[in-house]
């Protein structure tokens, strides 16, 4: 890979040793993939937070690393809630670890907005490069936004961001974007349909792209869903709505396909994977009209959101559920073992791996019909 | 006979140890205890082996990027391998590899796996990009 006379002196160790390693971690990585130079991004999302994931092998390696990021940088959600950390039986030794993570990076200069859906805070522009590293969002970033990233790891999203650059590889490419394999449907889909129909997908057509021939259009929500869903039981990182072009493969969904069994019992209700939209958030709001829930009901959403929408938040907590901010379901330790139903095909991936949670799915409606009913 | 054999460098340092042949991908998180070094994944053909100061020889990474964080945490507590050796490296290994300053070599001219035998010793040298090794 070319590097620039500017990145050959942060290499050789001139600008100090944290960017000397990042820049290591990036030349590494564009030697493997094949990169020719190394590209600007616009920022990073930075996975690698939760202190349940990365534990103290994780801690120890951000207590040791100086420098700044030079680019705006974000984090994936952490394990709590960091003000209500109790209501979600977290203990204090999690709490002071997860909170020393957080220090780490605002050191480093990462502001601690922890969501999965940073492009509520911050879109980037189409046609912009970027490091991020949460799935969904790295879906939604190169095929609703039509901006251009890999889907990386912690530590190499946070490399980019010390020297705002990425190596030139993979979906930065024009040649790596066109789609593979036509999916096409012939029936009308709504709301946790399209999580549903991306964990199905995703397990078919694994890392292919996929472009989809709807019948309806689908809402920006709805884009999000399908698309974390295809990354957790795939590894879809871009999907297209264009289906002009010639497809060697096509693949038929029928109605069907996209009816998990879904019955069983339910500890609590936990909706917000990814992060809760503002409309979504006032979506769950009207099918909760004002009844109170019988058994726990969870929204997790980022705390940005949850500020510009602080009333619709007030009226869905009158109801006895609980919006928490900065974390959720899957990397939070709070729902571990409990009996979740939620309405994200991607949670409905997870919950049984990482939370050892028997999970059932059902649509927004239903899910929130759960939590009222005794 | 000695020989010398050639590949890319993907971390630098050099190192030599006693080999550690896997036929199988690793994931260093939930696969290898962070503070003994000991491969814990029972399903792994290394189960209950330890890697601290050997050449671990496997093909490459998989799981969770946090992986690349336990290879830290492994060197810090003095029981990371000396040095590995890749048939292709992937971020993971990569990424923990350069963060620890473990040398990383992959894309040999002959296959590691199938012509190093555990317990022979291994030169591994990341400045010049070679491995010796008594084959």
């Amino acid at each position: 890979m070319y590097l620039t006379r500017e990145e050959e002196r942060i290499l050789s160790g001139e600008c100090g040793l944290g960017k000397q390693k990042a820049m290591e971690i990036l030349a590494a990585l564009g030697e493997i993939y094949g990169a020719d130079k190394l590209i600007p991004i616009e920022s990073a999302q930075i996975a690698g937070v939760s202190y349940k994931t990365i534990g103290d092998a994780g801690l120890e390696y951000l207590a040791d690393l100086t420098g700044k990021v030079v680019v705006p940088a974000m984090l994936n959600p952490m394990g709590m809630d960091r003000f209500r950390w109790k209501e979600l039986g977290i203990d204090s030794t999690f709490f002071e670890k997860q909170m020393a993570i957080i220090r780490r990076y605002e050191m480093l200069g990462v502001e601690a907005q922890c969501t999965c859906t940073p492009y509520y805070i911050r879109a980037p522009r189409k046609g912009t490069h970027l490091s991020w590293s949460e799935s969904s969002a790295v879906s939604y970033a190169n095929s609703v936004l039509k901006a251009r990233t890999n889907r990386e790891g912690g530590p190499s999203a946070l490399a980019a961001a010390m020297i705002g650059k990425t190596p030139n590889y993979g979906f930065h490419l024009d040649e790596n974007r066109i789609p593979e394999i036509l999916v096409k449907l012939q029936f009308q889909l709504v709301g946790a349909d399209y999580g549903t129909l991306g964990y199905v997908v995703g397990r078919m057509v694994r890392s292919k792209i996929p472009a989809f021939s709807f019948v309806n259009q689908p809402r920006d929500d709805e884009l999000k869903a399908l698309g974390a869903g295809m990354a957790a039981s795939g590894s879809v990182a871009l999907f297209h709505l264009d289906t002009t072009g010639k497809y060697e493969e096509t693949l038929e969904v029928q109605p069907a396909d996209i009816r998990l069994h879904s019955t069983g019992e339910a500890d609590a209700v936990v909706l917000g994977c990814p992060h809760c939209s503002r409309a979504e958030l006032i979506e769950i709001e009207r099918f909760l009209h004002g009844r109170k829930v019988q058994r726990p009901l969870w929204v997790c959403t980022s705390r940005f959101v949850a500020q510009r929408a602080a009333k619709t938040v007030s009226r869905i907590e009158e109801t006895g559920a609980r919006v928490i901010c900065d974390t959720c379901m899957i990397v939070s330790p709070a729902f571990e073992g409990c009996h979740m139903m939620v309405n994200s095909g991607k949670a409905f991936e997870y919950g049984p791996s990482l939370c050892r949670s028997p999970t059932i799915m059902g649509s927004t409606e239903a899910c929130v019909e759960k939590a009222c009913s005794a | 006979m000695l020989k010398r054999i050639s590949g890319r460098v993907i971390s630098k340092g050099v190192a030599s140890g006693s080999a550690l042949v896997s036929n199988a991908p690793l994931s260093f998180l939930g696969g290898v205890n962070p503070t003994t070094g000991e491969i814990i994944d029972p399903r792994h053909e290394l189960y209950g082996c330890a890697v601290a100061k050997r050449v671990l020889i496997f093909p490459t990474g998989k799981g969770s990027t946090v992986g690349s964080y336990v290879i830290y945490q492994l060197k810090k507590k003095g029981v990371a391998p000396a040095a590995i050796i890749n048939e292709v490296s992937d971020t993971i290994i990569a990424v923990g590899a350069i963060i620890s300053g473990l040398p990383l070599i992959d894309k040999l001219e002959i296959n590691p796996i199938s012509s190093i035998k555990t317990e022979s010793n291994v030169l591994v040298n990341c400045f010049e990009g070679f491995i010796e090794v008594e084959l």
